[in-house]
C-alpha cells in the first residue's frame, strides 16, 4: 500500500497482522483463571494486550505502509476522473 | 429486558434532560456552520479532520450494546466476551478502515460520490446493482434503527421507574403494581429520543451528526469509566471485586471454559467486517478532509474499544460473583433466569446508590444509542435523495437547495416511520424480541457482503455478473439461515444466532458470497478499460 511496489515494511506489517490473527485464538488460556495484577483474569488481560498490539500494528502500518499514491491519485485530475459538481446553488 | 428497580428521585431524569438539551444546543451551533450546499449537508464538504473523524466513526460504530449489552454478556458468559467481540473488532475494524475506507474516500472524492449505491452502480456499470443494493441496504438498516429506538424507550422507562407514580401508574394483570410503575411510557421515551436526534440532524445534516457524535462518544466513554471506578470502590477495590467472583459458584466467568466454543470464538472475526458495508459509515468516510485524517482513527480505534469494553466486562463478571452470593437482585425472564441486560443498571442502583451516577450512566447509554441513530437517519435520507430522486429526475435538474429539502423531507419521514414501527413492535414482547433477533442478523448480512466491497477496491477482474451473483447468493443464503434460526430452539429471551457446526452463521454466508463473486467473475466478461481506469490508480498494478 505504501507505493505501487510493496516495500519490505509493507510485507513485515502484513505478516505481523497474520500472526495477530492466529494468536487471537489463545486456547492456552481457555480455562486459566489466574490473575494479573491481582484482579485481571489472564484471559482478559491477554486480549487487552491484543488490543494494544493491534493499535501498535496499525500505527506501524500508517507510518511505514501509508498509501501515499492513493492520496495523490485522489487529488489528481485526469481524463478518467469525472467529478460531479459540489456546491452548486 | 427491563432493568433496575423503582426510585423516586428525579435527579437522573434531570441529568438526562440536561444532556439532551446540550445535544440540541450543539445541533443549533453546528447548523450555523452550514454552507447551504448539498455536499455540505451530505458529506460536510469533505472537510472533517482527524479528531472529529475518529470520534464520529467510533460513536457510529458503538451502539448501546457497548455499555449495557457487553456488561450483560460478560455476566452470562464471562471474560471471554471481550476476546469474542471487542479484541476482534479492534483488529478488524481498523484493518477495514485502512484497507477499504481510505480507497473508498479517494474514489468518492475523485467522482463526487455521496452514497454506496452510486459507487457500486458506476464501479460495476450496472444501475440494477445500485437499485438492488439500495433495497437490501435499506432493509438491513431498518431493524438496526428499530433496535436503537426501542432500546432507548426501554432504557428511559427503566431509568424513570417510580418517578411519576400517579401520572404513569401501571398494574400487573393480578392488580398488583407493575415493577415499572411511575415510569415514562415506552412511546414517550422513544419519541423524545427520536425528536432530539431529528432536531440536530434536520438542519445541520451530517455535520450535526458528526458534532453530536463527538460529544456523545466523550460522554459514554467517560461515564463508563466513572461507573467502573465507583463500583470497584464499593467492592473494596479491584482485587476484592475479582476475589469475590473467584470465591463464588460463578468463578468460571473468570475464564472461557464451556461458555463459548473455539470455533465460535474464531468465526466471530467475520462479524466486525460489517463495518465495511455499513452505508452510514461509508458516508462518514467520505467526510474526511484528506486520507491523512484516517490515521488517528485507524490507530486509536482498538484502544477506544478497550477503554469502553474492559470496564463493562469487569463489572459484568463481578456482578456474576455478587449475584451468586445473593448480593445482587435482578429481574427475571419467564423461565426464571436473570435478565442480563439489567446488570449494569442494577449494579449502579444497588451498589453505588447514586442518583447522579444513575443519571450520568443513563446519559451515557443514550449517547451510545443516539450516536448510531443519527448517522443512520441522515444516511437513509441521503440514499433516498441521491439514489432514487436525483437518479430518476436527472442530476442537473435539481438545485442544491432542492436536494437538501428533499433529503430533510425523507429524514423526517424515515424518523416518523421508524418511530411508528417501533411503537407497534413495543406493543408486544414477542414482536419486540423478534426485532432484536433480526438486528443481530442484520450485522451478519452486512458482513457477508464484505467480499463485494473488498473486490470492488482491489480486484480489477471483478465483473458486473460476479457482483450481482454475490449479492443474490448472499441474500438467498442469509434468508435460508435466518428462516432456520427463527424455528430453532433457543433459551427464552435469547437474541443470539444459532451456531452452525459450532460456527457463527456469518462464516457460511461470507464463504458463499466470496466463492460466488470469484467464480462468476472469472467466467464472465471483464468490465471496460474505461471503468477500470476510473476506479484504479494506473500507477498501481493488480
Amino acid at each position: 500500500m505504501s507505493s505501487p511496489r510493496h516495500s519490505t515494511a509493507w510485507w513485515v506489517i502484513w505478516i505481523c497482522a497474520a500472526v495477530l490473527f492466529v494468536v487471537h485464538q489463545d486456547f492456552w488460556y481457555w480455562n486459566d483463571r489466574s490473575l494479573i495484577f491481582g484482579f485481571l483474569p489472564i484471559g482478559l488481560a491477554y486480549h487487552v494486550g491484543f488490543s494494544v498490539a493491534a493499535a501498535v500494528l496499525w500505527l506501524l502500518a500508517v507510518t511505514f505502509a501509508w498509501p501515499t499514491h492513493i492520496e495523490e491519485w485522489a487529488d489528481r485530475n485526469d481524463a478518467a476522473s469525472l467529478p460531479r459538481s459540489e456546491g452548486r446553488e | 429486558m427491563i432493568l433496575t428497580f423503582a426510585q423516586t428521585s428525579l435527579i437522573p431524569l434531570w441529568i438526562i434532560i440536561g444532556y439532551l438539551a446540550l445535544l440540541l444546543g450543539l445541533g443549533v451551533i453546528s447548523s450555523r456552520f452550514f454552507k447551504g450546499t448539498a455536499a455540505d449537508y451530505f458529506v460536510v464538504s469533505r472537510s472533517v479532520g482527524s479528531f472529529l473523524l475518529l470520534m464520529s466513526v467510533f460513536g457510529t460504530t458503538m451502539t448501546g450494546f457497548a455499555l449495557v449489552g457487553s456488561t450483560g454478556e460478560a455476566f452470562a458468559k464471562g471474560v471471554g466476551v471481550y476476546g469474542l467481540m471487542a479484541s476482534w473488532s479492534g483488529l478488524v475494524h481498523s484493518g477495514v478502515f485502512f484497507l477499504v475506507g481510505i480507497r473508498l474516500w479517494a474514489v468518492g472524492k475523485r467522482n463526487g460520490y455521496m452514497t454506496q449505491c452510486e459507487y457500486f452502480s458506476d464501479r460495476f456499470e450496472s444501475r440494477s446493482l445500485g437499485y438492488l443494493l439500495f433495497a437490501i441496504l435499506v432493509l438491513l438498516l431498518i431493524p438496526y434503527l428499530l433496535v436503537g429506538v426501542i432500546a432507548s424507550g426501554r432504557f428511559l422507562q427503566a431509568t424513570t421507574a417510580g418517578m411519576f407514580p400517579e401520572t404513569f401508574a401501571m398494574t400487573l394483570p393480578n392488580g398488583n403494581p407493575h415493577p415499572l410503575t411511575g415510569s415514562l411510557p415506552l412511546w414517550l421515551g422513544s419519541l423524545v429520543v427520536c425528536g432530539v436526534v431529528l432536531g440536530y440532524v434536520f438542519f445541520g445534516g451530517l455535520r450535526g451528526a458528526v458534532w453530536a457524535n463527538t460529544f456523545q462518544t466523550i460522554v459514554f466513554m467517560v461515564t463508563g469509566v466513572i461507573a467502573f471506578y465507583l463500583i470497584a470502590q464499593k467492592f473494596g477495590g479491584l482485587q476484592a471485586a475479582t476475589a469475590k467472583l473467584l470465591a463464588s459458584e460463578n468463578a468460571e466467568r473468570a475464564a472461557r471454559g464451556s461458555q463459548m466454543g473455539p470455533l465460535q470464538f474464531f468465526t466471530y472475526c467475520f462479524v466486525p467486517l460489517s463495518v465495511g458495508m455499513f452505508p452510514h459509515l461509508f458516508q462518514h468516510w467520505l467526510t474526511a478532509r484528506s486520507a491523512k485524517s484516517f490515521r488517528l482513527t485507524v490507530v486509536a480505534h482498538p484502544i477506544f474499544i478497550a477503554v469502553v469494553w474492559v470496564p463493562c466486562i469487569l463489572i459484568g463478571v463481578w456482578a456474576a460473583g455478587l449475584f451468586a452470593d445473593g448480593g445482587l437482585r435482578l429481574p427475571k425472564n419467564p423461565d426464571g433466569t436473570p435478565i442480563s441486560n439489567a446488570v449494569l443498571g442494577a449494579m449502579i442502583n444497588q451498589l453505588v446508590h447514586s442518583n447522579v451516577l444513575s443519571g450520568l450512566v443513563g446519559a451515557g447509554v443514550l449517547a451510545a444509542i443516539m450516536s448510531s441513530l443519527d448517522s443512520q437517519f441522515v444516511c437513509l435520507g441521503t440514499m433516498f435523495t441521491n439514489d432514487i430522486v436525483i437518479r430518476l429526475a436527472g442530476r442537473d435538474r435539481l438545485t442544491d437547495t432542492q436536494k437538501i429539502w428533499i433529503s430533510r423531507a425523507f429524514i423526517l419521514t424515515i424518523v416518523g416511520v421508524t418511530y411508528g414501527l417501533a411503537v407497534y413492535m413495543m406493543g408486544d414482547d414477542r414482536r419486540s424480541q423478534s426485532v432484536f433477533a433480526l438486528g443481530v442478523w442484520c450485522f451478519s448480512g452486512f458482513a457477508a457482503l464484505f467480499p463485494l466491497v473488498f473486490a470492488a477496491v482491489y480486484w480489477r477482474r471483478t465483473t458486473k455478473a460476479g457482483a450481482l451473483a454475490c449479492v443474490l447468493v448472499t441474500t438467498v443464503v442469509w434468508s435460508v439461515l435466518f428462516y432456520r434460526d427463527i424455528f430453532a430452539e433457543k433459551a427464552p429471551g435469547s437474541e443470539e444466532e444459532k451456531l452452525i457446526f459450532g460456527m457463527m452463521p456469518v462464516a457460511i454466508i461470507f464463504a458463499a458470497s466470496a466463492v460466488t463473486l470469484v467464480v462468476v467473475s472469472l467466467i464472465t466478461r471483464p468490465l471496460s478499460t474505461a471503468t477500470i481506469n476510473k476506479f484504479f490508480d494506473p500507477l498501481e498494478t493488480n
